[in-house]
């Protein structure tokens, strides 16, 4: 038996740069330093977890949609022991929305071939946290999301899904899409010998004709949703800020009394 | 008037209020139809037609229950067969924005969530989003197919608006996927007693500074003197002092209160991600440079173990 396992990740803006919007109201990439989202390292992690886990052959491939920078997202997860890397790069991809990018990422994961799509629970820049939903419904296969423990066994994935009323386990037959939270297990860090090894293994790269999508399938002009606006919310006025002798707690609560909270 | 589908956030009939929130975003872009799903669906139409739904439209099935998220997007899909609604609105929560997206690709249409306000526009609802840690508020729209948004707890009050709330059953087939993910144990969270994280109109928060599991009991005791909601940050979920359902922030909870008091807690990114939307925000922390009192409308810096349980004993005094 083999498993393949397909970890769909992104490299975003990091989120304590000052990140903002670029004139077509798509996030501006040039300005801010780009990184594997936090959130797609837990779903890497899973996977290497469920790979070490497991008696079967199983084989771990890295796959992100975006510009040559993101490259470096998948320099991190193969040096964190993925097997190999895939990178859909085509220019007629900015501005993709939601939608759009689940149907590229879906083409390319069947092109790859797969048994279980990892995904982390959401991007750290969009954080819609839609993406492993959209991708199991064009994939026809199960969701099995928002996991804080996963494992696989004989053609079944199992999960602890933590909502807002209960804690639900959750089971699905492969293939499946699997999505986990910052609750699933801490990410490991690349190891010397993992970041050497990284720069021999292969990263294959695919554009829209690769995977037989059409330019106006995707992208900003073709996208389900438009930013009319975005405007950087103003700076709060400086509030008032006192230094505790002893009353601070009453100073406060007189405060909270004047806003009419108590 | 064109209708506008309103999914609706119920536990065994009893509605959330998130969804009452919802029927007031919608009268503004059409006349509220709920759909009203599983065990006690029928239950929930007083309440939506005391608020404003013109029709409920429900289903009652074990799949529901028994199966994740694709038995609801199979109901709302066969809801919008039937109405043609101008939009489709659902409350903003993990599960909530997972049956949007579906329905959306079903449909044809774009998707936008996490919205906290909403307009009638000359094409279509115009959704306000908060984005990039609360940096920028942008203002969107669907351009294709039926506009599906899910909108934030807290985005609108809560308004009565009777209305006749006909109780319409929903006809539902369900599709091969529906029974794809199985639900094979459901264990309900204890109740604290206290509002829900995203629905209360205060939060309290601990961070870093409380400094241990045992100490969240006097953050608890401040939350329960204002009938506050109690939130950690990142830092005191991974150390383990409380659960990580109470998480606020980028990879958790995110609130958008009438008051927010962050104790112990400097204001991180990922955190300030989470509450920077909020009304007022107070802050108590020992360090004068930690970058939560930049946010601030009243910051006090101090020690937390003597500022937070004097306010507790004075909020008290003053409720008598």
């Amino acid at each position: 038996m083999s498993l393949r396992i397909v970890v769909t990740v992104k490299y975003v803006p990091d989120a304590t740069g000052d990140r903002h919007f670029a004139d077509d109201l798509t996030v501006d990439r040039d300005d801010v330093d780009g990184l594997l989202s936090e959130l797609d390292e837990y779903a890497v992690e899973q996977a290497l977890q469920i790979s070490e886990n497991s008696d079967d052959d199983v084989e771990v491939t890295v796959l992100t949609v975006g510009p040559e920078d993101a490259k470096d997202a998948l320099r991190k997860a193969l040096s964190m022991g993925a097997d190999k890397a895939i990178h859909v790069e085509d220019d007629d991809l900015h501005g993709t929305d939601a939608i759009g990018t689940s149907l590229v990422l879906a083409k390319a994961v069947e092109k790859a071939g797969y048994d279980l799509v990892v995904s982390g629970m959401a991007s750290t820049d969009g954080t819609m946290g839609v993406v492993p939903a959209l991708l199991a419904e064009r994939l026809g296969v199960p969701q099995v999301t928002l996991l804080s423990e996963v494992s696989v066994e004989g053609g079944v994935v199992k999960g602890r899904r933590d909502g807002d009323s209960a804690t639900e386990q959750l089971e699905a037959s492969l293939p499946a899409v699997v999505s986990v939270t910052d609750q699933s297990g801490e990410a490991r860090y690349p190891s010397f010998k993992g970041i050497m090894a990284a720069k021999k293994k292969p990263v294959q790269s695919w554009d829209l004709s690769d995977l037989d999508i059409d330019e106006d399938e995707v992208g900003l002009e073709n996208a389900y949703t438009v930013v009319e606006s975005a405007a950087e919310r103003p700076a709060r006025t400086a509030g008032t800020i006192v230094k505790d002798e002893g009353e601070g707690g009453k100073q406060l609560a007189e405060f909270l009394a004047g806003q009419k909270f108590i | 008037m064109a209708e506008v589908l309103v999914y609706v956030d119920h536990v065994d009939g009893a509605v959330r209020k998130p969804t009452l929130e919802l029927l007031t975003l919608a009268r503004r872009v059409g006349e509220p139809v709920a759909v009203a799903l599983g065990n006690g669906a029928g239950d929930t139409a007083a309440a939506l037609a005391e608020h404003g739904a013109v029709k409920v439209l429900t289903h009652e099935a074990a799949e529901y229950a028994d199966y994740l998220v694709v038995p609801k997007v199979d109901a709302l899909q066969a809801a919008v067969a039937a109405v043609s609604p101008a939009a489709v609105l659902v409350p903003s929560s993990a599960e909530g924005k997972e049956i949007a997206a579906r329905l959306a690709l079903r449909l044809g249409s774009g998707v936008i969530t996490d919205a906290v306000d909403l307009e009638a526009g000359d094409e279509g609802p115009v959704a306000t989003q908060s984005v990039f840690a609360a940096a920028f508020t942008t203002k969107s729209r669907v351009s294709k197919g039926t506009p599906v948004i899910t909108v934030k707890p807290n985005s609108a009050a809560v308004e009565a608006a009777p209305a006749a709330g006909a109780v319409e059953a929903l006809s539902v087939t369900f599709s091969a996927a529906a029974t794809g993910t199985k639900v094979t144990s459901r264990t309900p969270r204890e109740s604290t007693g206290r509002p829900e994280l995203t629905e209360a109109a205060i939060v309290v928060s601990g961070g870093r500074g409380v400094n241990g599991a045992e100490n969240f009991a006097i953050i608890e005791a401040l939350a329960d003197s204002l009938g506050a909601a109690v939130g950690a940050s990142r830092a005191a979920v991974d150390a383990g002092w409380y659960p990580h359902t109470n998480q606020v922030g980028q990879t958790g909870k995110s609130v958008s209160p009438q008051l927010y008091i962050a104790s112990g807690i400097s204001g991180a990114i990922q955190h300030r991600a989470g509450m920077q939307t909020s009304k007022t925000i107070v802050a108590i922390n020992k360090d004068a440079e930690a970058p939560i009192f930049e946010l601030v409308d009243y910051g006090v810096v101090g020690d937390l173990f003597d500022v937070v349980p004097q306010l507790t004993e004075e909020v008290k005094t003053r409720k008598g």
